[in-house]
Formats: structure tokens, sequence, C-alpha cells
């Protein structure tokens, strides 16, 4: 909403200084986004008439004018296309100041020759005084505009704009009279009413009107005007208040109509009465209506939409836009002008939905005063009678289902104890008063109010409690701290926080990054092509239109973009959730679990004098995975099996397994995949389920022994395959209960240990709780393992 | 008796001439060893009429103390000078740098969520979460925006294609109280990418019953991408209901958090404005942190930032959700996590925290 200091003046009594206007507006809850004057600075300029225009000798587009500042006739140059003698015009003198290319820097008009002909001064266009962006002529002034007078006068151009960015809830302030009245409140004006026309019918003469939808068209006026000129100019004062508060000039009709919706907040519509059969009819939308639009669209409307209609089909849509054909045109003779209130929410969202917002849709979104139908409609005939002249109708009315006067309760004691801070009832009812609110009855503790019908936004106690703190000021509200009851937190000692599992990535070297959960479709498919992806009906762009079902497309997108800037050690992590559909294609159920993956590229340390020559390989991403799974404890539950995945190398991925469920993956990146992506070195990723990986063991106490731990190393030999965890846990089954630790310490595959075997060496060590143990008793359980292992493994001892 | 002081002599220069450990234990063998010269010495001194056994018994016992001081003097000279020899040697340049394994880093939106949360927690606030993709009914409807509500155009709201009939509101966890899930939600939904964190409120609140204290941080979407907007972003929101609660308290919880946040004494002020979910509502200025108020191209050159929205939870909300909202009334506030990372760090452009370049990240670290 736009309006001007100039056009509220007119309503109140007040100097309405800038900066100060800014700043109450600002603070009452009415933002102001933009504020400036409606014309550049300039001087010299005075109206003047063309009174003579000829062809220049030299020049095909330069004419030749003599113009009258109503003393002398001086000799002008000109090049705009629409100079015609008779047109009265602004004329800058010899010495006027224009705007020029810096503010400090103004264009100063000298006398010249164009062309060879003298030329004293110059006519100007609107874009030359800073009164539009662009113009393709010059401003022509009205007829009777006085020649000699400053245009800056002449156009009251000492104005100034203030945008503002009004919240949904006050579709009250859409207007000037609406700024005005809350003005007139914040400044403790009394707010006096301005506008009070009223058009006694000259003819007779009305057209029909039925409300089929009397829930969404509350109120319907309409009125015949007949033998109304189009062809008349529309008043210079009223086009240059259009034009400040941001609307352009079109014919009388469209002009007063726009007039009055910013003037009052009623929006209108004129049909053309000659294009009209029959009688309107207000009614949703049926099935096979169609309407084009005044902007030439055309659209199929919905059933929820309310349209106008006559015998022909859909005139308009209600409170939106008005159609091409029965819109008022240059063959327009007679006018019926629609000024109805149509109910906020059979107006909301649908002009959204046809891709269209008008200054129309905007206040009935917002609601419109089911009151201003009958002054809005005296006041638009008053203006076009005084413009485009005709014969007015009487005004028939017919009205839906008018909302009921709202009266809304305050309990002064409740309201003090919701701002922290009491006011008196005459308080109350004072500030109340000013928006127009007024007492209707009081009891001990309750104060009742009548709600005025253009406040459809108040409905409840702390509606009014929100005005009373608003008028007051926010900020002469004190300000305190919650008094809180203490309460402990729950925090299970069975969980990891997450904060801990980031921080020991960090401390790995892992940097976190936040990718966008949408991804590219075809990066998510190389990566992961099952569970598909849900996907977005309104996506921002086609490389963000599904929902990941892995952080992996993100990270690997991340690790391109940085190898693509020159890094060559990335190790990256991210959390978040990921978008599971389920596997039933019936159910359609999503899952969003929470997931942290990690990606590690390049040397293992970073690259210095005494380290970083080794790259990653698998037992990195491994090592620090077993790191994660060591924050809760759970290490020494979980196992690594060999597993498949479409993103990682078919020898070296694995799932990782707690207590017999998969809770993640991890591995090197495809060689295809990294082809594919140009990554010119291997990538080792992990992913794993947030929840599980976070369940830690408390730990438990068990007593220490004082007696000497004894160790034997065991040296191997198996086939290949043997996966060495199946070893240790068979071990750890026969090495027995004193059994305190084991260790791998060595793997070996080559010639002395033949082909398709390696070499295991295990150190187990073991103390028990209440003796020494001797040779005998380890030798004993060495024998035990050997055995067992050659039986199970067909292991044999290395020599 | 020249023979004892010739032979100290002899041996005091030896001693003096040894450099090595080795040479010196040699001498004091070949001198006071079970065999050495003056053993033999003692030895003779039964030769000796009686008279003279005491003084020549002392001679050699005084010129056997001179020889033994020499030596360990000697010694400890040379295990100074071989020390000496050793430190010298293995003296490393302590300049270079050590082996290790960088640290990483979080990521400067997570960092500021991290302090955000730290803050509230100090202050008795729980942390809760919940699934990003929403139902309409969390989102809007239950926060007092219905259908066709003029607020609904200030979210640009991303929709699922598809008709799924439930999200994961069993991943809903507040912190300590995992599993603590909202239920499935019938079919004919329409499902939504949440446009604000508020719906995790609204779960949490049909769960419990108040008081409650509550922050709620996550992602966010919006269907915007521009200089000043990325289509995802993150916040965080605070909910506190209770029975006693005023604007005068939400004034001063949110002063206190953006002194304590930014470490400064910033002037901040209250304007009202609109949320359908809270009345009265209020947004938050606080003096620009870039210029200190005197007007500057971050603050726009009005010498304030926007820096919150919040209100008092309007009955409605509590209403839908299950609470009595004669009996219990509250605040909540929410705030944008990068437009505060942003402030407090000096970062002047958004659309840097979602490219994740390294060279960005580290200086987070």
């Amino acid at each position: 909403m736009i309006f001007t200091q100039q056009w509220v003046r007119e309503w109140l009594d007040t100097p309405l200084e800038a900066d100060a206007l800014i700043h109450q507006l600002t603070m009452a809850g009415l933002e102001v986004d933009a504020s400036g004057p409606v014309a550049a600075a300039f001087s010299g300029i005075i109206v003047a008439e063309v009174t003579d225009v000829m062809p220049h000798p030299d020049a095909d587009k330069l004419r030749v004018c003599q113009v009258s500042d109503g003393t002398q006739v001086v000799q002008v140059v000109c090049g705009a296309p629409n100079v015609r003698a008779g047109m009265r015009v602004p004329y800058a003198i010899i010495g006027a100041e224009l705007p020029g290319e810096t503010p400090d820097k103004p264009f100063r008009i000298k006398k010249a020759k164009l062309r060879g002909m003298d030329s004293n001064g110059m006519l100007c266009s609107a874009a030359e005084l800073g009164m539009a962006d662009a113009s393709d002529g010059l401003l022509e002034l009205p007829g009777d505009a006085p020649v000699g007078q400053n245009v800056r006068d002449y156009l009251l151009l000492d104005d100034r704009f203030f945008e503002l960015d009004l919240t949904p809830n006050r579709g009250d302030c859409l207007s000037i009279r609406g700024l005005a009245r809350e003005i007139a409140t914040l400044n403790e004006l009394k707010f006096r009413e301005l506008i009070n026309s009223k058009v006694d019918a000259t003819i007779a003469d009305t057209f029909p009107v039925t409300i089929a939808a009397p829930a969404a068209c509350t109120r319907y006026l309409g009125r015949v005007i007949r033998d109304v000129n189009v062809a008349a100019t529309t008043p210079v004062w009223m086009q240059e208040k259009l034009r400040r508060c941001g609307l352009r000039s079109i014919d009388p009709v469209v002009d007063v109509t726009n007039y009055v919706l910013l003037e009052l907040g009623q929006p209108m519509h004129a049909f053309d009465l000659d294009q009209l059969q029959q009688g309107i009819v207000v009614r949703l939308a049926e099935d096979n209506d169609s309407i084009t639009l005044l902007d030439g669209k055309t659209v199929k409307p919905d059933v929820d939409t309310l349209l106008i209609t006559d015998a022909t089909g859909p005139l308009a849509l209600a409170g939106i836009m008005g159609g091409e054909n029965s819109g008022v045109s240059t063959q327009t003779r007679h006018v019926f002008l629609e000024c109805a209130c149509f109910d906020a929410l059979a107006i909301a969202g649908r002009a959204r939905k046809y891709g269209l917002h008008t200054d129309s849709s905007h206040r009935y979104e917002r609601g419109v005063d089911y009151q201003l139908q009958a002054l809005a409609m005296e006041r638009a005939t008053e203006l076009l009678l005084q413009i485009a002249g005709g014969k007015a109708g009487p005004v028939t009315e017919q009205t839906g289902q008018l909302p009921a006067r709202t009266e809304v309760k305050l309990r002064p004691a409740y309201l003090a104890s919701v701002l922290g801070l009491g006011f008196s009832d005459d308080e109350i009812i004072s500030i109340l008063n000013r928006l127009g609110i007024s007492l209707v009855s009081r009891s001990e503790d309750e104060l009742m109010f009548d709600i005025p019908s253009f406040r459809f936004d108040i409905s409840i106690e702390a509606d009014l409690i929100e005005e009373i703190a608003r008028v007051h000021g926010y900020d002469q509200l004190p300000v305190t701290r919650p008094a809180i009851r203490m309460q402990m937190p729950d925090e299970s000692e069975a969980l990891v926080p997450v904060q801990r599992v980031r921080e020991r990535l960090v401390t790995l070297g892992y940097q976190q990054v936040i990718t966008y959960s949408f991804v590219e479709p075809g990066l998510m498919a190389q990566v992961q092509v099952l569970p598909e992806p849900v996907a977005l009906r309104n996506p921002i762009s086609a490389d963000m239109s599904v929902m990941r079902t892995s952080l992996w497309p993100g990270l690997l997108a991340t690790l391109q973009h940085n190898i693509n800037r020159q890094q060559t050690r990335v190790r990256l992590f991210e959390t978040g959730q990921v978008f599971l559909r389920d596997s039933d294609p019936q159910s359609q159920q999503i899952r969003q679990p929470e997931r942290i993956a990690g990606l590690i590229y390049g040397s293992r340390f970073p690259r210095e004098w005494a380290q970083g020559r080794d790259p990653v390989d698998f037992y990195d991403v491994k090592g620090d995975v077993e790191n994660l799974l060591q924050l809760g404890a759970i290490l020494d539950q979980c196992r690594f099996e060999p597993a498949s995945h479409q993103a990682l190398h078919a020898g070296q991925c694995a799932a990782v397994m707690h207590k017999g469920v998969q809770i993640g993956l991890l591995g090197a990146l495809d060689p295809r995949l990294q082809r594919a992506l140009d990554i010119s070195s291997s990538v080792f990723m992990f992913e794993l389920d947030l929840a599980a990986m976070c369940v830690a063991m408390v730990p438990a106490f068990s007593p220490l022994s004082r007696y000497p731990e004894v160790s034997r190393d065991l040296a191997l030999i198996v086939d290949q395959q043997v996966p060495v965890a199946d070893i240790e846990a068979q071990l750890r089954e026969l090495a027995g209960e004193n059994l305190v630790e084991l260790r791998i310490f060595d793997v070996y595959q080559g010639d002395n240990v033949g082909i398709n075997k390696k070499s295991v060496a295990l150190g187990l060590t073991w103390q028990h709780p209440s003796r020494t143990l001797g040779d005998d008793d380890v030798n004993v359980i060495i024998e035990r393992c050997v055995k067992g292992l050659e039986d199970k493994f067909n292991a044999k001892l290395r020599k | 008796m020249t023979d004892t002081s010739t032979l100290l002599e002899t041996a005091l220069q030896a001693i003096e001439a040894s450099s090595e450990e080795r040479a010196l234990e040699q001498l004091r063998v070949d001198y006071l060893g079970k065999k050495g010269q003056l053993t033999d010495l003692l030895k003779g001194l039964g030769k000796l009429p009686a008279e003279q056994r005491p003084a020549a018994g002392e001679t050699i016992n005084e010129t056997k103390r001179k020889i033994q001081a020499a030596i360990e003097t000697r010694r400890q000279l040379l295990v100074e000078q071989s020390l000496a020899a050793q430190l010298a040697a293995e003296t490393v340049d302590v300049s270079l740098p050590g082996r290790r394994q960088a640290a990483g880093g979080l990521h400067p939106v997570s960092r500021t969520v991290e302090r955000i949360r730290s803050l509230f927690q100090s202050a008795g606030y729980s942390v809760a979460e919940g699934p990003e993709i929403e139902d309409d009914y969390h989102n809007f409807e239950a926060l007092n925006i219905p259908g066709h509500h003029p607020a609904r155009a200030m979210h640009d709201t991303f929709y699922i294609a598809d008709a799924i009939s439930a999200a994961g509101a069993a991943d809903t966890s507040v912190a300590g109280a995992s599993g603590s899930g909202g239920s499935a939600v019938g079919n004919g939904m329409s499902w939504v990418l949440r446009t604000h964190t508020s719906p995790v409120q609204v779960r949490v609140m049909e769960q419990g019953q108040p008081p409650f204290r509550m922050i709620c941080p996550g992602r966010v979407y919006r269907c915007d991408s521009d200089l000043t907007h990325t289509p995802m972003f993150h916040q965080v929101e605070g909910l506190l209901i209770d029975e006693e609660v005023s604007f005068a308290d939400l004034k001063g919880t949110l002063e206190e958090f953006l002194r304590a946040f930014f470490e400064a004494d910033l002037a901040v002020r209250f304007r009202p404005s609109y949320f359908p979910f809270t009345e009265p509502s209020a947004e938050v200025d606080m003096s620009c942190v870039m210029c200190s108020g005197k007007g500057c191209r971050v603050c726009k050159h009005t010498g304030w930032l926007e820096v919150l929205g919040c209100g008092m939870v309007h009955p409605k909300v509590l209403e839908s959700s299950g609470i009595d909202s004669k009996r219990y009334r509250g605040f909540a506030f929410g705030m944008g996590v990068e437009r505060l990372a942003m402030l407090r760090y000096g970062v002047n452009d958004l659309r840097l925290f979602f490219e994740n370049d390294l060279k960005f990240l580290r200086q987070f670290n």
C-alpha cells in the first residue's frame, strides 16, 4: 500500500513530518518499507502554452515551436512526437535546473541552437521531471492549467510517498481513509469523515441482480449510469494521486473506480451495460465455465471460485478481475457499476490459484468493510458524473448472509496479567474509543466492546489486548524475566548426545557440511535407486527436485565442488534426515530417520614434512566408524559383514551390524561411479543410522585382579577368504573366561605362506581374578585353541 | 715415602688425561682395586716397623682418598660432557609442525545452533525435533493458518508431489525422551516441507502436559531463491507455556537472549506485527551490530536489524493442541539461524552457507 503525505493531510489537520511519521507507523505495526519524494528536485519550470508548431527545416524529428509563458512568446525546438499547437506543457525557462546524473549536479537549461534554430528553454516530459521512469512524449497539462504558474506549485509536487508493508490482518489500512483513521488514533487526533457524497437518481433505470451464493457474496450494490463520456480526460489532480500511489490513468471510469479503491478501500467494477444480458447472477463456478479476463488470459474456474455472470455466462472472477468482453471500452456509452462485499474466505487464495494478484483481490482477501458499499457507490457516482457526465439511476442493493456485529469482552485484570502492566478502565476505554471500538456494557470485572465493521481482525480478547499494547506502545511495556519452576531434564545416559558424535568426527579431522535436503534426481539415482525418492510438486529447479534417501549425494557433490577448487584432501560429514518411502507401494508411508554420513578422500594425514604420503583406504574409514561406535561402547556388540551397495566397491563394502540389525554401511566409492563423477582417486564413505549408533552402554564396574597377566602369541596360516573376525570370534569362545585381551597384530600374504593363504598373528592375554595363572594353565588353553581353529578353519600353526 | 707421592702424581695425571668413563674405571681398578697399586702398598705395611706403620698407613690412605676424589670429579665431568653431547645431537627444530590428524570443524550454522541451544538449555529449556516432511495440519491448520489464509502467501511452501499418508512422526524426538512420536495421520492430507519448526511445538504439546519450555531447532524450507533467500534454511523456535506468563516476560527473555548471544548490550525494540499463531505479535529489532545503530548497508541505513519474530501464543493454537487456554498461556519466538550467524561472524553472503566451500567452512574451525 502506497500513500502520500498530501492525501492523508487532506483528512488530518497535522503536519505529518516524514521521519516522525515513518517511526510512528513502524512502531505501531505498520512497517514503512520505502519513502521518497514524488518528483525530482527541479526549479524554473512553468506552465506554458504551445501556440504554434512548424517543422524544423533541417531535421525530420524536430519541430520548431512558439511557446507562450503568459507574458511573452519564445521559440523552443522540441523533439517530442506529441507536441501540438494549443497544448499546455511544463516549460523549463532559461536558467531552469532539472535533475542531472547525480543529485549535486543539476542539469541547467541554457539558450541553444539546435540544427541552426534558436531554442529558448525546453518542453518537458514526465520522466524529465522525475515523475515517471520513462515517457514517450511531453507531459500534457490540462487545458485550464494557468499559463505562467510554477509547475511544482500547480501539480503540488512538494509531496512524499510512503510504501507500507502491511500485515495481512490490517486490511482496514488499505485505504487513505483507513490510514487517516489509524494515524488519528496514534496522534490522539479526532478522525473526521471527509466523504459524505450523495447523488440522487435522475433516471429510473436499474439492472437486475441475484445473489445465488449468499455466504460468499454478502452484499451487492448496482447502479446504472447512462450517457457516460468515456473519452473525457481524467483531471490532473486525480491522475497525479493515482500515479503517486502506483496506478496508471486509463479512462475516466476505470480511474474513478481505482480512485475510490485507494480512497476508501472499496474495490469496484464497471461493466459496459450494453454487453450485459438479462441480469447479473453472483454464483459459484460450474464445471463448464470459462472466462477470458481483462489481461487476455482465459481461465476455467474451479467450483470454489465465485463468479459474476449473466445469461451468457461468466463476466468476471468476483473480487479478482473482470472479463475482457464486458468491461468498459472506448465504445461504451452506458455503465453498470458494481460495488460489492465478498466474504474474505470466498476470495482468499483464488487469485493465486490463477496466477493473479490484483488490488481488488488483495483487499477482499484481507476483508472489506461490509458497511462501506453505499458510501463508495455514492462517491464513485459523484466523481464519475463530475468527470464524464451522465445520468445516474437509483442504487439497487441485494444482500447475502451479512456478518453479525461482534462484541468482544475484555477483563482488565487479565489484560494486566498478560501484558505485565495494568490499565485503568478509563484508559482502556479511551484507547479503544480512538480505534472506533466502543463500550457497550460493563460489569465488575469485565468490559464488553462493540467491534466496528472495518476491524474484522478483532474477534477475541487477545485481539483487544494487542490493540491496547500497540497503541500504548510495545516499547512502553515493562520488561521482566519469567520465574520458572525448576525441573531437571530427563537425560538418559544410554544415549550418546549427537553433539559428542559431531565433536568426535571433528577431532578425527572431518569438516561438517550442510547440504540441501533436495537433490538432483540423476545423482540420487547414481547413488541409490531404491527406495524411489519422494519428489517435490513445485521444486525450485530440476536439480533440487527430489528428497534425498541418503546423505551421500550431498557429500559427493560437495567433494566435487571442493576438488574443483584445488582441494586435494577432503574429509566431510553431515547429519540430517533422509526421506524413505515404504517398500510396500500400497502403504505410501514415509520414514524420516536421522543419519550421519562421512566421506574421506586424499591422504590419510595432512601432507606435511613428517606425514601424509599414504592415501586413505578402507581401514581408515572403518577405523573412524569404530571410533564412533566406541562413543557408546557398543563396538564390541557390532560386526562388520561383507555387503553390497550400488554406490560402493563390490570388494570393499561392509554392513555394520549391531545385535543382528544393520545400522549402517561403509566402503569405497564404486570405481565406475568415481569415474562418472570425474574424481581422480579413491573415496571412502560411511553412513549410519544416528539413533542406532547413539545407543550407549551405561558402564558397570567389575573388580580388578591383583594377579599378573600372562600373554601368548599365535601365528596361524588359513585360507585367504576366512574372515579374521570369524577366527577372532572362535578364539574368544575357546580361550576361556579369563581372556582379557585379544589383538590381531599381523596379517600377511605372500610367497612364504603359500598361494591363497594368509598368516594371521594374534596376541592373547589372560588374567585370573584370584590366582596367578601358570604355564600349565595357559598351555592347556592354547592347545584347545589350536585344535579348535584347525577343526573349524583348517588353520595351521605357523612354524 | 717417595713411592706414594710419585704414585699420586702419576695417578692424577692419568686421571686428568682419561677421556672416557671406561678408561677412568680402569684407572680406579689399577690404583684402588683389590689388586691395585695402593692396595699393594697397604698390604706392604706389615713389613714396616710397628712405629712407622700408622704414619705410613695414613699417607697411603690419604693418597687413596685423593685418587678416589679425583676419579669421582673426573667421572662427573665426563658424564656431564657426554650428556651435553647427546643433547646437542638430539636437538630438534621445535618450529616444525607436529605429527597429527588436523582437526575438522562444525559448520557455522551448526555452531550457531549449538550456541543458541546451550544458552536456552542453561535457562531450563529442552530441545525438541521433528519431521521435515510435515502434514498440512501440523504446519498450518494447528497453527491457526487455515486453507486460504493470506498468511499462507507469506510462506512459499514446497509441496510433496505424491499423496503419501504419513510422515515419520515417529521420528519426532524430545531430547531425553526419544520415541515420543506423534501418531500417523489419515489419508488425503497434503504434505509439505515444513515452512517453520512450529509444527514440532504442536507435536510436543499434543503429547505432553504444561508447563512447556522448549526450543525447536531445525531445517525449514521456503520456495524462494535469490541473493537473500535460500530454499532451505534453519530456524530455532522457542515456546514457553505456563500459568502466569506475560508479554513482559517475553520481552525480558529475548532481550536477555540477544545480550547473551551477541555478548553486547544492544538496544532492542519490539514492534507490533502479525503472525496467525500469536496475539499480540511482535517483531524484534536490535541495534545494528555492524554500525552500532549509526546506519549502514547491512541495516539499510535504519540503524536497526530485524532479528526475531515473537508473540503470546494464540488461544486457538493452545486449544488445537489440547491445552486449556483459560488456565495456561505462553509465548513463542522464532529466529533465523543463518541471519544470526551472518551478523555474529560478519558473513556477507547467505548462499556461502550451502556451497560448503572448505575455504569458507574452515574459517569457523
